[in-house]
């Protein structure tokens, strides 16, 4: 019998990060404009956005939580659930899909075990999705790796790839 | 250079002179290269005389539309009672267009002096400077590249001691092609929905926070060094077609050419000799189909359409299409066009911001008709539908991404109707796409 854990709720805007939030706001006219920096500040330290720190950005910004919730949905890098220990992101669109991506897909998908888009692996490894352009089209198919933007990835080099994220 | 490749002697190597050596990419590198020139000359002249010396140079905006920069910083108010504001584009997002890229992760600095010499002229004491959230990298190397800046006096309260004030940040956006859009984006700023708004106003009047704005796309500002530099007679005199199109321009070439990369050509340069020379042409026993020139929102052009065709603004408008952003997406004979517009009418669906019905709806259809032609379950009717809808949603939404999702459904059926004729006749065998 396993006991779940229910953690309590640790905030991300205290300390170093709290006074990173307040440096950054020298460089803006209103308190709103933290959105996009809080939220990226929050998935750094927590890897994704739960309920509870929504409501503590909106608490931290003066905004209200519906607000904060409505402008982080528009937004696709935000993780709104957790996510493997590693984030896939693979390009699809034209440019890129002319050029073998959904091959990268099919491997990609194979090798992480994960079977199907949008899933994480069984051993909480990794999580794929495909993405629309990337802005590297010309070097397909890229693919972001967490923050590691890796190009012209082929479906043979994909397991010597994704064996460097254990 | 045509990076990743060596420089091929049909470009002109301005911008992209540094591109691949990391040398250049610090400070004291970029300085030792001629970089900082400008902007120490440009801290010493009048706001207006910056603006008339760009507005000589015909430099006109890289980010899409080509609107005359001098011109559009002309539109900002001269009285500085309300803060002024430079946004910098570099969310660079649209299928095909890899260029700005290279400038940021080679020579951010050719950028930091360009929005240095962009906001003295328009009188901004702060720049933003907008960066997709993807581009991790280039990212990283911006920032260190702008906290060097504020290092060495170039950026700050006093400016190589001019006394002139120029702020800088790196805003990180978070996944949004539309934030690209120009309103979409002082909106992402301000920590809102990246919806874009309606003009008027526009942004020179109210934008950013309200305040009077100017929006500029990366390769737009990196130019501008370069102009102050060597004057803007000589940039002028880069022109090799339409004298309205002068200087240089990145194109950002991918698909189905033997060396895809981003190659620096004067304007006006034969599209067919950049394909074929330039970027080596097709694989091995391949044909050219199709080219996109200008990102997947411009229309799609024929291979007789591109031979004669200079890239230039005009040149390409009078073959049929657009410069656009400049990213230029090649197919050969391989390539099922119905496919590949159905991949860009999803890739518009998906980025919809869905404030307007003709553009949320319309996207939204489009593809899944799309979708059913592949399936081989299309009606010849469908096509009708598709110019139908396709009407429907050019010129009647707040922004043109409803209009750039109708331009490749249209230009495909027009100008490659058997790709689509082989799929309602059943000669094609059908794709297992949609739902
Ligand atoms: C849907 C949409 C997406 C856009 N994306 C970009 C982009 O990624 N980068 C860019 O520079 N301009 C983009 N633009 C154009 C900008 O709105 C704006 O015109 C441009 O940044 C102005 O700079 P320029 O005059 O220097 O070209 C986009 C426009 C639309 C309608
Ligand atoms: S045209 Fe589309 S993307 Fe542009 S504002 Fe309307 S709904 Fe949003
Ligand atoms: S289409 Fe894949 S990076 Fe642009």
């Amino acid at each position: 019998m396993s006991i779940e854990a229910t953690e309590a709720h640790q905030p991300v805007f205290v300390g170093a990060i709290r006074d990173r939030l307040e440096t950054l706001q020298q460089s803006y006219p209103t308190r709103m404009a933290l959105l996009l920096p809080a939220l990226w500040m929050v998935q750094e330290e927590r890897g994704w956005i739960s309920d509870s720190s929504v409501h503590e950005v909106a608490a931290v910004l003066d905004l209200t939580p519906a607000y904060v919730r409505g402008v982080l949905t528009f937004y696709t890098m935000y993780h709104q659930h957790p996510v493997g220990r590693h984030f896939i992101q693979v390009c699809t669109t034209s440019p890129c899909n002319i050029c073998g991506a959904e091959d990268v897909v099919a491997a990609v998908l194979a090798e992480s075990g994960c079977g199907e888009l949008g899933t994480t692996s069984p051993d909480g490894r990794f999580t794929v999705i495909e993405v629309e352009c990337l802005g590297a089209c010309g070097f397909a198919t890229p693919m972001l790796i967490d923050d590691d933007f890796i190009e012209s990835v082929t479906p043979d080099l994909v397991p010597a790839l994704l064996a460097r994220y254990p | 250079m045509g990076f990743p490749h060596p420089i091929h002697a049909g470009e002109t190597p301005v911008l992209s002179t540094h591109f691949g050596d990391p040398a250049a990419r610090t400070f004291d590198g970029w300085s030792e290269r001629g970089g900082y020139a400008a902007l120490r000359t440009a801290l010493g002249m009048a706001p207006e005389a910056i603006v008339d010396e760009v507005k000589a140079s015909g430099l006109r905006g890289r980010g899409g539309a080509g609107f005359p920069t001098g011109l559009k910083w002309s539109f900002m108010p001269k009285d500085t009672s309300r803060p002024h504001y430079l946004c910098c584009n570099a969310d660079e997002s649209e299928p095909g267009t890899f260029k700005d890229r290279e400038i940021l992760r080679w020579t951010p600095h050719a950028l930091i002096e360009g929005c240095a010499i962009a906001a003295l002229a328009i009188r901004a004491e702060m720049t933003y400077i907008y960066i997709r959230g993807e581009y991790t990298e280039p990212h990283r190397i911006l920032q260190d590249a702008v906290a060097e800046a504020y290092a060495a006096g170039a950026l700050g309260a006093d400016a190589f001691g001019s006394g002139k004030r120029l702020e800088m940040v790196v805003h990180r956006g978070a996944g949004a092609y539309i934030c690209g859009e120009e309103t979409a984006m002082m909106n992402s700023i301000e920590g809102r929905r990246g919806n874009p708004r309606i003009k008027p106003p526009f942004p020179a009047v109210a934008g950013l926070f309200g305040m009077p704005t100017t929006i500029n796309n990366v390769e737009t500002l990196a130019a501008v060094p370069h102009i102050i530099t060597r004057g803007a007679s000589w940039y002028s005199s880069l022109c090799l077609g339409n004298p309205k199109s002068t200087g240089t321009k990145l194109i950002s070439v991918c698909g189905h050419v033997q060396r895809p990369g981003t190659y620096e050509i004067t304007l006006g340069f034969p599209m067919r000799d950049l394909i074929f020379d330039l970027c080596g042409g097709m694989r091995p026993g391949r044909t050219l189909k199709a080219v996109i020139p200008g990102g997947s929102s411009v229309p799609i052009m024929t291979p007789a359409e591109v031979d004669g065709c200079a890239t230039d603004y005009e040149g390409i408008a009078a073959a049929g299409s657009l410069l656009g952003s400049g990213g230029m997406i090649v197919m050969d004979d391989s390539t099922d066009l119905v496919y590949q517009v159905m991949r860009l009418a999803r890739f518009y669906a998906h980025e919809s911001c869905a404030q307007c019905t003709n553009c949320r709806e319309g996207t939204a259809w489009t593809t899944r008709i799309l979708e059913r032609i592949l399936r081989g379950e299309g009606k010849e009717s469908d096509l009708a539908l598709l110019m139908d809808l396709a009407d429907n949603m050019t010129g009647k939404t707040i922004c043109v991404l409803s209009d750039s999702c109708a331009t490749p459904v249209v230009s495909g059926i027009q100008k490659f109707r058997a790709d689509f004729d082989a799929y309602l006749t059943g000669a094609a065998a059908p794709v297992a796409v949609g739902a």
